[in-house]
């Protein structure tokens, strides 16, 4: 962290009497159990006696079922289920809010990889045979595979209200609106892999009441909890959730994979069922990030002013709904970027295809917008002579601006000030060192080049992205709280379901306990379903929203401490304050010692938080409050391209970001390292590509992503200009720095060879035009 | 079959382990074992990594017959005796190289295997060393800190005795 800017008086100034409170960087309460090889992933469970479970997938991305044969399946010795639709024992569909996807195809697949059946065996390998074995005739359909002939209606409808899953528009002032100058352009992204190292894996143990308990990496115990029993034709309180260690999970864990499966075999057999998906079948078995096609036009006036920006904007869903509606609204209310415009009119579809279902992935709608609209301002400063950085900052949207939505920007907005100070980080030395080091070189030791035909290009790009769930969602967490004297000391146990997925939400619970009670020994217990919903861990939200939730409950458990305190001290519950474990009055004179106050009662509470409300946008107009909060992030990137081989070095990357309050300076940081991590990789690597709606490359070897070779040194620069709305002035901070990394990095590609470069990912062939 | 080698220190044996199977499904399936990670299966990622006859290789590519009689060592195996951390693990840690931690074992194992050859890496060393083994939530950065300050930490000798 390079600069700090101070928080704003309304943000409640915090106690410091405690070490590892916010604002700190604590170790992880996790990370010894981590570098030990000891924290148990969802691929790591053990029961006695369990049984593997194995999916039977479509080969097909559009058929009729017309058969299934399991006989020689069930004969394999080993083998004790084989499970179709049929053995779905309740509703067999599920959606995280438009429910429309089979657990197990009934007569019909609609992508490749799609689940037609189960097996459970005695070993994993059995049950990759038995599955080889089941017999599934299929008549093949022509599949519907092109996102804008879906959006007009052309195809046969997948669904039974047709093709399209949202258009939504956003007009605003002038939609005919003119300008002295114009520029068009049509750009394309490719379908991204979230690529999170923890295959989807998980424990489902039948219990005696006939329920079952599943122990799982996901995002959001809740949701599944709900999808799970809709399925399984159970009440809720028989489908109790633990969340298992999750390795990552970046949007792709948000829908479910193997939840209802594994409780469907682990209840048919009466013994603990374990499935851990390998890589291959990890590409099918979550959705990815929407491929999409994005035609802009930009008008403006001489000296750089935008005039009007209409945009359509096409989203590939893939078969099923998943999160289509939702990304389809962040790319068309954040469509025109964090700029200035009167004049706005976007159309956006999201669709239904035969290709691999798309939802959640970091940033969704916000990164496929960005890469349009700022290819768009880099178009638009080169024909108007101007440098990228200033007509971003002439452009700049800042707090008191209206949204193309009609939303005012209520906190900060410092979209000039981030590309300010990026134009202001230390550049990398223009010459090289002689003799050079291949491994700098584009191609690195595969020996391709010593600088000859090198060229570096510096790019610059800004992003905007909605913080927490948007559009009238109820989106709230539940925190619970139990503070007792242990072994003579104070201690808190805090308790929430809001899944930990690596961020480090787990250190960041206890940070806000720290600060809030005074109390510096906190443990988090295990994340599960008998507290109440922490809602997602996406959107950015938990820091928000858990993190809201914890403080919540703490000022409640506070209340009530004062309230023993005043009882046992003959003192007024007012002017108490709580500081290292001991009570203290207004002028900070100690009182008593926690531990006494609290003697052997244990205070424990539950709260819910909710941050402000938002609402749906109207369908015609967009116009509405749809947003709790923004973020904003900005990147400078910096390459060496290879023109002969079109192979790109990305030397240095750099990224400025406003996250309100910095709650754990550490983490913040290795978010924006891994999310600019995430928007390289999308810029110059990773593509799963799609054919007639066949996925040609799903494994590590195919399907590359980033390595330690291919991410340059990073400068961050974070400040921190507090939101009046959030706990403790935090923004979200999880999602912004993918953002703007890709456009950026293509932006340097583009100054380094001047090529249009309207798709991502760049491949060298777009370089070197070959 | 049943194989019987040295893991951690220990002599250890699993029985009825089919010919397919490989040194990273026995140990995390059969031994109790499951420090070494299973991220791809398939040689692309590192986070199988672990030491055979002390040198690093991917468990998920060795088949579990051809480590009879040898000595292997996983992530569960890089502490002292005395419980303490590795100063590469607790180097991870500290320097926040650790997030969702499924590469970790993988790469601890990687950097253990390059501050212990060399205790003043380049950055370049370092990137080297390490690209076998991919990370999805780092972006690296803090694993090239976590790696600078294990190096600092490590004196050769010290480790040439463990
Ligand atoms: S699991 Fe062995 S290299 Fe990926
Ligand atoms: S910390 Fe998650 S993959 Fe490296």
């Amino acid at each position: 962290m390079t600069q700090r800017t101070s928080a704003r008086d309304s943000v409640r100034e915090l106690s410091t009497a405690v070490t590892g409170g916010i604002g700190e960087s604590p170790r992880r309460p996790d990370g010894t159990l981590k570098v030990r090889g000891e924290f148990a992933y969802s691929s790591d469970l053990w029961h006695e006696d369990m049984l593997w479970g194995a999916t039977l997938r479509s080969p097909h991305p559009h058929a009729r079922i017309l058969s299934i044969d399991l006989t020689e399946a069930l004969r394999t010795p080993g083998v004790y289920a084989v499970l179709t639709h049929e053995d779905v024992p309740g509703e067999n569909i599920y959606g995280l809010e438009h429910p429309d996807q089979p657990v197990l195809a009934v007569d019909r697949v609609r992508y490749q990889g799609e689940s037609v059946a189960l097996v459970a065996a005695d070993h994993p390998e059995t049950a990759r045979r038995a599955v080889a074995r089941i017999k599934v005739e299929y008549a093949e359909l022509p599949p519907v595979t092109d996102m804008v002939a879906a959006a007009k209606g052309e195809g046969p409808p997948l669904h039974p209200d047709g093709n399209v899953v949202r258009h939504l528009k956003i007009r605003r002032g002038d939609p005919e609106a003119t300008a002295d100058v114009m520029v068009v352009g049509e750009y394309e992204i490719g379908m991204q892999d979230q690529a999170f190292l923890g295959p989807e894996s998980g424990l489902a143990v039948p219990a005696e009441d006939g329920g079952v308990d599943l122990y799982v990496a996901t995002q959001w115990l809740h949701v599944d909890q709900k999808q799970v029993a809709n399925a399984l034709g159970l009440p809720l309180e028989k489908v109790r959730l633990t969340l298992a260690g999750v390795g990552g999970a970046f949007g792709g864990r948000e829908d479910l994979s193997m939840q209802v499966h594994a409780c469907m075999l682990a209840l048919h057999t009466g013994k603990p069922v374990k499935m851990v998906y390998n890589r291959e079948e990890s590409f099918f078995g979550h959705v990815h990030r929407h491929p999409a096609k994005l035609y802009y036009e930009h008008g403006a006036t001489k000296d750089g002013r935008l005039v009007y920006v209409r945009a359509k904007i096409y989203l590939d869903g893939g078969a099923y709904t998943s999160s289509t509606p939702a990304v389809v609204a962040n790319a068309a209310t954040l469509g025109v970027g964090p700029y200035r415009v009167d004049n706005v009119a976007v159309d956006c579809w999201g669709v239904y295809t035969n290709n691999p279902p798309c939802g959640a992935m970091r940033g969704f709608g916000a990164v496929q917008a960005a890469f349009g609209y700022e290819s768009q301002m880099d178009k638009l400063a080169e024909r108007l002579g101007m440098d990228p950085v200033e007509i971003r900052v002439h452009n700049a949207i800042a707090e008191g601006d209206t949204m193309p939505t009609g939303q005012v920007i209520d906190s900060p907005a410092p979209v000039a000030e981030l590309m300010r100070r990026l134009r202001r980080l230390p550049m990398p030395p223009e010459n090289r060192e002689e003799p050079v080091d291949i491994r700098d070189m584009p191609g690195g030791v595969s020996n391709t080049t010593h600088g000859e035909g090198v060229v570096r290009g510096v790019g610059y790009a800004v992003g905007i992205k909605n913080i927490c769930f948007s559009e009238g969602f109820d989106d709230y967490s539940t925190a619970r709280l139990r503070v007792q004297t242990v072994g003579g000391e104070p201690a808190a146990l805090v308790h929430t379901a809001a899944a930990e997925v690596g961020q480090g939400l787990v250190t960041v619970k206890q940070q806000v306990v720290r600060s809030e009670l005074g109390i510096e020994r906190v443990t988090v217990a295990p994340m599960d379903t008998t507290v109440g919903n922490g809602g997602s861990t996406s959107a950015s939200r938990q820091t928000y929203v858990t993190g809201g939730a914890v403080r919540k409950v703490c000022q409640t458990v506070r209340q009530r401490i004062f309230e023993l305190a005043a009882r046992k001290l003959g003192h007024g519950p007012d002017g108490l304050e709580l500081a290292g474990g001991k009570v203290v009055d207004a002028s900070g004179v100690v009182l008593a010692d926690l531990v006494d106050v609290l003697g052997d009662d244990v205070v424990e509470e539950t709260e819910v938080y909710r941050h402000r409300p938002t609402y749906r946008v109207d369908s015609e107009t967009g116009q509405g409050n749809a947003h709790v909060q923004y973020g904003f992030a900005a990147h400078r990137a910096i390459v060496d391209v290879d023109t002969e081989l079109g192979l790109v070095k990305v030397v240095q990357l750099d990224c400025v970001q406003d996250v309100g309050k910095a709650m754990n300076p550490q983490a913040v940081v290795g978010q924006i390292h891994g999310g600019s991590a995430q928007g390289l990789g999308l810029a110059v690597m990773e593509e799963i590509q799609v054919v007639d709606g066949k996925v040609r490359n799903p494994s590590f070897t195919d399907y590359l992503i980033p390595t330690i070779l291919d991410m340059p040194p990073m400068t961050v620069d974070v400040l921190e200009l507090a939101d009046p709305h959030a706990p403790y002035g935090l923004r979200g901070v999880g999602e912004p720095p993918t953002i703007s990394s890709t456009p950026a990095i293509v932006a340097a590609i583009r100054a380094a060879t001047g090529n249009a470069l309207p798709r991502v990912p760049v491949r060298p062939e777009h370089i070197t035009g070959t | 079959m049943r194989v019987t080698f040295t893991v951690n220190g220990e002599q250890r044996e699993a029985d009825d382990v089919w010919e397919g199977e490989s040194l990273l499904y026995v140990l995390r399936e059969r031994l109790g074992l499951p420090g070494s990670k299973n991220a791809c299966e398939q040689g692309e990622c590192g986070s199988c990594t672990v030491y055979l006859d002390d040198v690093p290789v991917c468990a998920c590519l060795v088949a579990a017959g051809q480590v009879q009689g040898r000595e292997v060592r996983t992530v569960e195996g890089l502490a002292g005796d005395d419980e303490q951390l590795d100063p590469v693990q607790e180097a991870f840690v500290a320097a926040g190289a650790v997030q969702c931690g499924f590469c970790t074992p993988g790469l601890l194992v990687a950097a253990h295997d390059l501050v212990r050859r060399n205790n003043q890496p380049s950055d370049a060393e370092i990137r080297e060393a390490l690209a076998g083994n991919l990370c999805r939530c780092t972006g690296y950065e803090k694993i090239m800190d976590a790696v600078r300050l294990a190096a600092a930490r490590v004196t050769p000798s010290t480790e040439d005795s463990k």
